[in-house]
């Protein structure tokens, strides 16, 4: 979707700001948030791309607002009723519905010392045929899609070569709206800084983007 | 004042809805600073949150608890100032490091979330390289931690990609014209970390001499490494 999460060239958004003593969490709710979106998504009711997308959908004006974890806080909230985790109303009255039964925490304790250690891999071990060559010239596709995308606004309908050819994962535009993970392979796109910005931009700088077979087509 | 945890997840609830009225009052108060002290509501409101999933069963105290502790105490920038360290000692190490960064850190110890799939990038006098996440806060964990607030924000999201020379320089980091500067954007599942440029002033030095040189900054490419700023947290 073109949200204002698309932040990649934008202007006006101040100078940056770098906190030398800065603590990992600035607040104990930041840290109890945090873990709490991990422990939910063991469940597995949603995935990494449908959370990213949780935020998204945030209107603009509160998600400029927001601080970070504030954001997440609003996510979590909206994917744990959409899932049916819980109800609205279980939200609204801070208690579980009265005769419900208790569940059993999908994460324990060594399951999150497995989780931090392990990761989840978004790569697949499936074979599909890439699309694209290294070295390849390619144009990103001019593309709007209403739902979720990693395909940046700044570089749609830009020509770029394919540096690297990461290997076959997991596809976010149909995973974040469960409709599949599609998988499909992954590059490395370098695009000139000047082919992104113009005459601005140093001529041998540039930008790499990791991008799907579905967001590019030849040029 | 006491408000109960109904009135909080309520307020929680409406901000998660479908509407999502935007709350004036509160950004009246709070503007549009990351920075400035978090209001208390949200502590609240996660505190009353906590306490509904822990009822229901549906999370459990002590995970919540592994993950505080594994990102505040146990992970962070010392992982990767290491990797680099050993990178620019062992030539060898070095080449794995660039070829297979994920088999090479393991080999440190390290891997796991959100670095399940690394690629190192490696600074030289003539090419520079800078990491960001234009669209969310994606960063290698396993090796530099959660990121800091400035990776997170607007202005760095914003501005990495279209003026990454200008970012720089706010950072106090002022490019020759000739160096070619390479920002990655981490738009897939790609976690990127930069192996900075051994420092002038360093021959000879040990592998945790070294270490001890390598900032966080350094590794995400908005500094470089100096020979005379050890201890510097960033």
């Amino acid at each position: 979707m073109n949200g204002v999460h698309d932040m990649g060239g934008m202007h006006g958004m101040g100078p940056i700001v770098e906190d030398k003593n800065e603590p990992v969490f600035h607040q104990e709710w930041e840290g109890r948030i945090f873990a709490m979106n991990r422990a939910m998504g063991a469940w597995r009711k949603w995935n990494l791309d449908a959370s990213r997308h949780s935020k998204e959908v945030i209107p603009p004006a509160e998600y400029l607002r927001m601080s970070y974890y504030e954001r997440w806080v609003a996510g979590l909230l909206k994917l744990i009723v959409q899932s049916g985790l819980t109800t609205r109303a279980e939200i609204e009255s801070g208690a579980p519905v009265s005769g419900s039964v208790k569940a059993v925490p999908a994460l324990t304790a060594d399951k999150a010392v497995a989780l931090v250690e392990k990761g989840v891999p978004a790569s697949r071990s499936v074979n599909v045929a890439a699309r694209f060559q290294v070295g390849q010239r390619v144009r990103a596709r001019n593309m709007h899609p209403v739902g979720h995308t990693r395909l940046p606004r700044y570089a749609r309908g830009k020509f770029g070569t394919i540096d690297r050819d990461h290997g076959v994962f997991v596809f976010p535009d149909t995973n974040a709206h469960f409709l599949g993970e599609k998988p499909q392979h992954v590059y490395s796109v370098r695009f000139a800084a000047r082919e992104l910005w113009g005459e601005q931009a140093a001529p041998q700088d540039s930008v790499y983007l990791d991008l799907w077979d579905d967001y590019l087509e030849p040029a | 004042m006491t408000t109960t945890r109904r009135d909080f997840l309520a307020a929680a609830a409406a901000t998660a809805g479908a509407a999502m009225t935007p709350d004036l009052n509160h950004a009246h108060q709070h503007g549009h600073d990351e920075h400035q002290a978090v209001p208390s509501d949200p502590a609240l409101r996660v505190k009353a949150l906590e306490s509904l999933l822990v009822e229901k069963g549906l999370v459990d105290r002590a995970a919540l608890d592994v993950l505080v502790d594994a990102y505040e105490h146990k992970i962070g920038p010392r992982n990767g100032a290491r990797v680099v360290a050993r990178a620019w000692s062992d030539p060898a190490y070095k080449q794995r490091l660039l070829k297979d960064a994920d088999a090479a850190i393991a080999e440190m110890g390290y891997g796991g979330l959100q670095g399940e799939h690394m690629v190192v990038v490696e600074n030289s006098p003539k090419v520079h390289n800078l990491v960001v996440c234009t669209l969310c806060s994606c960063y290698p964990w396993p090796v530099l931690g959660l990121p800091p607030v400035w990776y997170k924000s607007a202005p760095y999201r914003s501005r990495a990609v279209i003026d990454p020379r200008g970012v720089l320089r706010e950072f106090g980091l002022e490019l020759a014209e000739d160096v070619e500067v390479r920002v990655w954007d981490s738009t897939a599942e790609l976690r990127y970390l930069v192996l900075p440029e051994r420092s002038e002033g360093t021959e000879g030095m040990s592998e945790e001499a070294l270490e001890a040189l390598v900032t966080r900054d350094s590794m995400v490419g908005v500094a470089k490494v100096s020979a005379s700023k050890a201890g510097n947290a960033a």
